[in-house]
C-alpha cells in the first residue's frame, strides 16, 4: 500500500494504491492528516484507481478524513471506485451524503 | 454435504497477516473457477473476520488465528475463522451495522460486510474463550465449454 499527495492551490489530491485494509489504513491516514493540517485545502481528492483491495478499514479512513474536514468545511471528493470497492462504499451509506459521478462519487461538506 | 477438499492454516494475529490470510483463502479456492467478483467478495468477507480476530480477540496481546477453508459440493465454499480471543458479550449487537466498540477508525461494518458479501454468516462466541465466525458462500455455476462442441 502506498499513497501518493499532491497539493495545487486549495486542493490536496491522495492517490492510493494497494491494498488497503486495517494494517495499511494507519499509514495512509497519518500521511493525508499531515497534508491537511499543512495545507488547510478546500477540497480534498482521495483517488482509489490504483487501489487493488479494499475492507471496512476504507470506510473508516474515508469517514474519518470527512469528520477531520467538516471541522473546516472542505469537501471531499472520491474518485476512481472499482465495482468492488463502490460495492463496500454504498453499503456504507456515504452515498446517501454523496452525489454519484462515473468512477466515483463527490461528498460536499455544505458549511 | 460432502467436503471435496480443505486446508488449515495458523498464524499469529499480526495485522500484516491480514494480506496473507485473505490471499491463502482466494489462491485455494481458485480450483473451482470463481468469478473476480465471487473471489474478491470472499477476500474481502475473510479480511473483515482476520481483522476482528486481530482488532478485538487479541485487543491487548497477540494470539493464534485458525482459519479452515472447505470446497463443498455444489460449488459450496465454507470458510471457518476461530480465536482463542476475549469472545463476544451479545453476539447479535455486535453484528449490528455500525456498532463498534473501539470507535475512532473503525467504521462499524466488519460484520454487514461479511452477511452482504456472502450468503450466510453463522458467529458462536463465548467470552473468555474465543469467537468461531463461519462463512458460506456458494459460487454460481458457469457453463463450461467444451472442446470440439
Amino acid at each position: 500500500m502506498a499513497v501518493k499527495i499532491n497539493v495545487k492551490g486549495e486542493v490536496v489530491s491522495a492517490y492510493l494504491s494497494g491494498d488497503l485494509d486495517h494494517h495499511s489504513a494507519g499509514m495512509i491516514r497519518e500521511a493525508i492528516d499531515a497534508a491537511i493540517e499543512l495545507n488547510m485545502p478546500s477540497l480534498l481528492v482521495l483517488d482509489f484507481s490504483g487501489v487493488s483491495f479494499m475492507d471496512s478499514s476504507g470506510i473508516g479512513l474515508v469517514m474519518g478524513r470527512f469528520r477531520n474536514l467538516q471541522r473546516t468545511g472542505a469537501g471531499l471528493h472520491i474518485t476512481g471506485t472499482s465495482p468492488q470497492i463502490y460495492k463496500i462504499m454504498k453499503l456504507s451509506g456515504i452515498e446517501r451524503l454523496a452525489k454519484l459521478d462515473i468512477g466515483g462519487f463527490k461528498v460536499e461538506n455544505n458549511q | 454435504m460432502k467436503t471435496t477438499n480443505k486446508f488449515s492454516l495458523t498464524f499469529p494475529s499480526y495485522s500484516t497477516n491480514e494480506f496473507f490470510a485473505r490471499a491463502a483463502v482466494a489462491a485455494f479456492i481458485t480450483q473451482l473457477d470463481p468469478t473476480l467478483e465471487e473471489l474478491n467478495d470472499i477476500k474481502t468477507a475473510v479480511s473483515e473476520a482476520v481483522t476482528n480476530a486481530i482488532v478485538h480477540a487479541y485487543k491487548d496481546s497477540i494470539g493464534t488465528i485458525y482459519i479452515t477453508a472447505e470446497l463443498m459440493d455444489d460449488h459450496l465454499i465454507r470458510v471457518r475463522i476461530r480465536d482463542k480471543g476475549c469472545g463476544i458479550e451479545d453476539v447479535e449487537q455486535a453484528m449490528q451495522p455500525l456498532f463498534t466498540t473501539v470507535g475512532g477508525e473503525r467504521a462499524g461494518l466488519g460484520f454487514a460486510v461479511m452477511e452482504s458479501f456472502t450468503d450466510r454468516v453463522k458467529v458462536r462466541s463465548t467470552p473468555g474463550k474465543g469467537t468461531v465466525v463461519t462463512l458460506f458462500k456458494r459460487l454460481n455455476v458457469r457453463v463450461k465449454a467444451h472442446a470440439g462442441s
